[in-house]
């Protein structure tokens, strides 16, 4: 591939993201991986559901009284928008506008960091109150379903901040548009993970 | 990088094979190192059995032999069996669908290694003198109580090597869904490729939970995590939850690659074309699908409560049905065929008989009640051996006669593989035939020892023996390897004489780039009908020759497994040696860097111009 | 290679035979002599699915040899090429019902089983004046040993249960350290032992052990618990109701009525022993060693070494060396060797029975 290769908006394809066979087996791998993911967390979710309120008798932490609600609903919307970033980002792919791709995904890794500044504080809050990894079965699991999770967020933060680096004096070509495009569909697939994450262990755990 | 071979030297060779990328020799690797550890896993036996063949027995000491019975499972399934089935599907996987090499050659060989440095760290505990003693399973109860850190070499050493299992995982799908030859439509693929891929899709959904499950591991033993600790609200029934929900699917991958290579077999030296080609296909993808619903069958003495015992009891028998449609699609394949016993369909005539036992008492354990007494006891030892020895590694040792050529260049001598066979597979049945009777007579399995007066030693006796002669076999392979190897005859492209697919119209070994041309695929057994048709080449081009584009070598892949091999002793060290941490960080870093230099740089690959391509084929000439 | 192929198939041939001349197993042991209403019902369903398997392997065992012995190259010429069939539909539905139906067959009485035998529905049943019903045993599972608890009778008692014939008998199953099963293979199939929940099923004993080889029945545990996993035996003693009425009486009086086969053993136990293990039968579950209100009426000493003074003393010695992993220390260094022959008579001298 011609990695000095000219294109003008009229000649970038339409769907850059599988215009070559190496972007086409990029593009089929990332999705099959994502199906494992999927797994990956359905198994964490299960445990979690397992285990749930599960500790030594008298422990006395539970999901009612536990979760901090208003701040996880601010990550939410924080993680949300930054989907709906990326997705603006994505739109500037297509059509071959570097500058404004770059700028909405560093709009988008500036809410991702929000989000997982937010999730740290919300951790130091319940070490605090006791509610260690340690503490019991239930905390375990907690702390491993949605640390998993943030994991997966900041390994996102540091691929985006290198894609936006690395490939700034280069502009777009057919070799990077598809690493950018991959990076959108584990962003989303980490988002969706975060709506079941809010529905499964805190509205649920809150109001179940 | 021209083909002529060149005179390299020691230090260039190394550095070729530590470096390629190039499927046929990972293929070559995965073979090598699966074979190395058949070969350890079959010396854990062999002190198994030896230890067994009498009462009351002294050979090895009891936590010895839990060493023992935990590492020999552990080592032949995840470190033999599935190593060399990716040897196989690596190196002619590619050459079936007429492709150039796999989707993502670089993870090829970062999956490889990964397998290599998981598997160097699982044995490593010999030398430590701390191994997994809890059974392969590694049950949570006893694992988590387990002391010394041979518990820990399981679950990081699994975890490396899991992790480039699922790599080559994805890796085949890829390559199977986007690089087929124009003309081969998923309906044309051979059965081994089509195994291939199904095993794959499993690989891909079954080795997650096992990820998981393996860190809980961790976490509980190393970072103070309460998953399986009931005193603190955990529970160890969850471990086994989701090890059989990895583990069943785990087996199925182990017997799909195999079912592909009988059938590739079958049709070979029947001469005929698989019979019932469509239901093959269904009954594949039928297997690995029901392969996630029957986990729980090896649960049914946990205490679940009837309705989940009945559940899946009934969905453990389903899963005959597809297996047996492929036993008969097999056996109608001979019917009305030109029958040749080579060694190869040798074993897999000899896989039929075999795998129906296996097969049937598999059944039989799906009657949940009656599993009640057959859990836990040599009948299951008996079933799952009948089923891996005369399913996998039958077609493990058919393959290497039947791929040999292919892979190496060379034939292994015909009389020393029947010699093999006779021994092997005689070995098999007198080793665990009996034990199907142990079973019966009461005879828990995993046990260091039995009591006098039980009734069992005449049949364990009998077992040992059996197992010398399965060694003896091996021996004589290993032999045969060796005077092959010395006398270093070359073959042609399809000595067989009867290949159907593509693999067989191409030099052996291929040139490095397969094809001189990407090949049109015109039907099923593309080979066989061009040779029908007088094409003797058995190749038609699908297009005219040109550029071809290649990926470099790298040595970034076996950096990367290094790093998670240092990060592993770190971490099982962490709490009791101050190196332990800074040992962990340095090993994550060390695979960070690496990583981070592979993608830093834009390695595009090269191009081979299609005058050296049209040189190598003047060369050849009339080469078939 | 006919050759070859003929003589691997005759030896398995005898290979099978002689397997079956082997033969049932032993009475005490063997899962093929069922000894109760459970495990007569797991065998036959042994023999019902035997039976179909059988069948499907003579079908298939049939094809092939038929399909070997016709259509070999060296009979029909290395020239001949066969003609290139794609397949019947008739054959795979034929191939895909049938197994079906036989699957049916084996599905149904399988389900019918897993509830029958899975009813514990009637554990707690009292009568009008509030007594229990049914016999119900708590069994506790540990590192290595087996604890037998008696929760309505108020006794307690370990390493050889003793149960009553012909009637239902309920087990509460637990492990009080790590995963163990229990498995009186003879009797009926076994049901795991956890660390975290109280599993439950009923056995029937409807064979009087006092006619067996050693006047017990074998139990194993079947789930691997550490290195003496295989060591782990447990025994089975049944009799008619009546005599266990009157084994009950017994071990509810034990603690009343000591029998003291030396006293200067008594001495010894009670200064080295009685932290650990009981005398008496009356009482409950969770003692750190096994109760040995009845040790003189045992079959083994620790499970599996023979019941004999010299062996008892040799346990009480270097108990590690024989059963590595156990929890109970060793006695050489503390013990002379007067002390242990006195312990050890006083020991074989504690019955219920006698």
């Amino acid at each position: 591939m011609d990695l000095n290769k000219k294109f003008t908006p009229e000649t970038w394809p339409d769907h850059p993201e599988t215009a070559t066979l190496e972007a086409k087996n990029k593009f089929v791998g990332f999705w099959l991986f994502l199906g494992g993911e999927t797994i990956l967390f359905a198994t964490l979710f299960a445990t979690y559901i397992a285990l749930k309120n599960s500790g030594p008798s008298g422990f006395g932490f539970s999901t009612q009284e536990l979760y901090e609600l208003p701040l996880v609903f601010v990550m939410t919307m924080l993680l949300l928008t930054s989907s709906l970033t990326s997705v603006f980002a994505m739109y500037h792919l297509r059509n071959f506008n570097f500058k404004k791709m770059q700028l909405w995904l560093a709009i988008t890794a500036f809410l991702g960091l929000g989000f997982l500044m937010l999730e740290v504080y919300e951790f130091t809050h319940y070490v605090h109150l006791g509610f260690t990894y340690n503490n019991s079965a239930f905390s375990s699991a907690f702390y491993t379903l949605v640390g998993t999770h943030g994991f997966h967020v900041a390994v996102g933060l540091v691929w985006i901040t290198l894609l936006i680096f690395r490939n700034a004096k280069r502009g777009l070509n057919l070799y990077n548009a598809t690493k950018y495009y991959t990076f959108s569909l584990y962003w989303h697939f980490i988002d969706v993970v975060w709506v079941f994450i809010f529905t499964v262990v805190y509205l649920m755990g809150v109001i179940g | 990088m021209s083909s002529v071979a060149q005179k390299k030297g020691f230090g260039a060779t190394l550095w070729d094979w530590l470096t390629t990328v190039d499927h046929k020799k990972i293929g070559i690797l995965y073979f090598l190192g699966g074979g190395f550890f058949f070969v350890v896993g079959g010396i854990e036996a062999m002190m198994i059995r030896w230890q067994l063949y009498k009462p009351n027995n002294d050979f090895v000491s009891a936590g010895l032999f839990n060493d023992l019975i935990t590492m020999h499972g552990t080592t032949m399934i995840f470190l033999a069996a599935m190593p060399i089935l990716f040897g196989f599907m690596n190196a002619i996987v590619p050459l079936q669908i007429g492709a150039r090499d796999v989707a993502f050659p670089f993870i090829n060989s970062l999956g490889f290694w990964m397998f290599f440095f998981g598997g160097l760290f699982l044995n490593i505990s010999w030398l430590y003198g701390e191994v997994p003693n809890a059974g392969w399973t590694s049950y949570a109860s006893l694992s988590i109580a387990s002391e010394g850190h041979g518990i820990d070499f399981y679950a990081i050493g699994l975890q490396i090597a899991g992790g480039g299992t699922l790599m080559a995982g994805i890796n085949f799908l890829v390559t199977i869904i986007n690089m087929r030859a124009p003309g081969m439509t998923y309906m044309r693929m051979p059965l081994f490729t089509w195994t291939t891929f199904v095993a794959s899709a499993m690989i891909l959904f079954a080795f997650p939970p096992l990820t998981i499950g393996l860190f809980f591991l961790t976490f509980d033993r190393m970072f103070g995590g309460n998953f399986f600790d009931h005193t603190m609200g955990g529970n160890t029934i969850i471990w086994e939850h989701i090890f059989w929900i990895f583990g069943h699917p785990e087996v199925y991958i182990l017997i799909l690659p195999a079912f592909g290579i009988f059938s590739e077999i079958f049709s070979i030296f029947s001469r005929k074309r698989l019979f019932g080609y469509p239901s093959m296909v269904f009954a594949t993808v039928l297997i690995g699908f029901l392969g996630f619903m029957v986990w729980a069958h090896h649960m049914f003495t946990v205490g679940l409560g009837p309705t989940a015992n009945a559940i899946f009891a009934v969905a453990t028998m389903a899963i005959a049905v597809p297996t047996g449609v492929k036993i008969f699609n097999w056996l109608l394949t001979m019917w009305g065929g030109s029958i040749k016993v080579t060694t190869p369909m040798l074993y897999a005539l000899g896989f039929i008989p075999s795998f129906v036992m296996g097969g049937v008492t598999g059944v039989m354990q799906g009657a949940a009640p009656l599993d009640y007494q057959l859990h836990d006891s040599y009948f299951i030892v008996a079933h799952f051996h009948y089923v891996i020895v005369g399913g996998v590694v039958l077609a493990i040792l058919a393959a290497t006669h039947l791929y040999w050529p292919k892979m190496f260049g060379t034939m292994l001598n015909e009389t020393l593989g029947k010699i093999t066979f006779t021994f092997f597979f005689i070995g098999f049945h007198m080793t665990f035939l009996i034990q199907h009777w142990l079973g019966f007579w009461g005879m828990p399995r995993r046990v260091w020892t039995y009591m006098d007066g039980q009734g069992w030693n005449l049949a364990n006796l009998i077992s040992t023996c059996g197992a010398l002669l399965m060694a003896i076999g091996v021996i004589v392979l290993v032999y045969n390897v060796i005077i092959t190897s010395i006398k270093n005859v070359k073959v042609g492209n399809d000595p067989w004489g009867d290949g159907r697919t593509l693999e067989w119209a191409i030099e052996s070994p291929p040139i490095y780039y397969n094809f001189p041309a990407t090949p049109l695929v015109r039907g099923l057994d593309t080979v066989w009908i061009e040779k029908m048709e007088g094409n003797e080449t058995g190749l038609t081009p699908a297009e005219p020759i040109k550029d071809i584009h290649m990926p470099n070598g790298s040595i970034i892949p076996i950096l990367m497994s290094f790093g998670l091999f240092i990060a592993g002793f770190g971490a099982m060290f962490r709490t009791e040696e101050a190196w332990g941490l800074p040992v962990l960080i340095f090993g994550l870093l060390w695979t960070f860097v690496s990583m981070a230099a592979r993608s830093l740089q834009d390695d595009t690959g090269y191009y081979i111009k299609k005058d050296e391509i049209l040189r190598d084929l003047k060369r050849k000439g009339g080469q078939k | 290679m006919m050759k070859g192929l003929k003589k691997w198939r005759l030896f398995s041939l005898l290979a099978v035979l002689t397997v079956f001349l082997a033969g049932c197993g032993q009475e005490e042991l063997s899962t093929l002599l069922p000894a109760g209403q459970v495990g007569q019902d797991q065998f036959n369903l042994l023999l019902l699915s035997s039976g179909i398997m059988l069948l499907v392997i003579i079908v298939v065992v049939a094809i092939y040899l038929i399909a070997l012995l016709r259509f070999r190259r060296s009979k029909l010429g290395e020239d001949h090429i066969p003609e290139q069939v794609e397949g019947s539909h008739k054959l795979e539905l034929v191939w895909t019902i049938i197994p079906i139906l036989l699957i049916l067959l084996l599905a149904v009485p399988t389900v019918y089983y897993t509830y029958k035998l899975g009813d514990v529905s009637a554990m707690g049943a009292v009568d009008d004046d509030g007594n229990a019903e049914n016999l119900v045993v708590d069994v506790t599972a540990k590192l290595y040993w087996w604890e037998f608890e008696y929760p309505n009778l108020g006794i307690v008692t370990a390493q050889e249960l003793v149960v009553p014939m012909d009637e239902k008998v309920y087990f509460n199953l637990i492990a009080a350290d790590v995963k163990h099963s229990f498995w009186i293979p003879a009797v009926g199939g076994k049901l795991d032992t956890n660390v975290e929940n109280v599993n439950k099923f009923y056995l029937v004993f409807e064979k009087d052990s006092k006619n067996l080889k050693d006047g017990v029945f074998y139990g194993k545990c079947a789930e691997l618990c550490g290195p003496s996993h295989a060591l782990m035996d447990f025994k089975v003693k049944t009799m008619p109701r009546a005599e266990f009425d009157n084994w009950v009486a017994a071990m509810q009086a034990s603690g009343d009525n000591q029998v003291v086969a030396n006293p200067s053993g008594e001495a010894v136990f009670s200064q080295s022993c009685i932290g650990c293990h009981a005398t008496s039968g009356v009482g409950e579950s969770g003692a750190n060693g096994p109760n040995l209100a009845t040790f003189g009426d045992r079959n083994r000493v620790a499970g599996f070494l023979d019941h004999t003074k010299q062996d008892l003393i040799e346990w009480i010695k270097y108990p590690q060396k024989y059963k590595p992993g156990n929890k109970m220390p060793g006695f050489a260094d503390q013990l002379s060797d007067s002390e242990l022959d006195a312990l050890a008579e006083y020991l074989m001298g504690l019955s219920v029975e006698k």
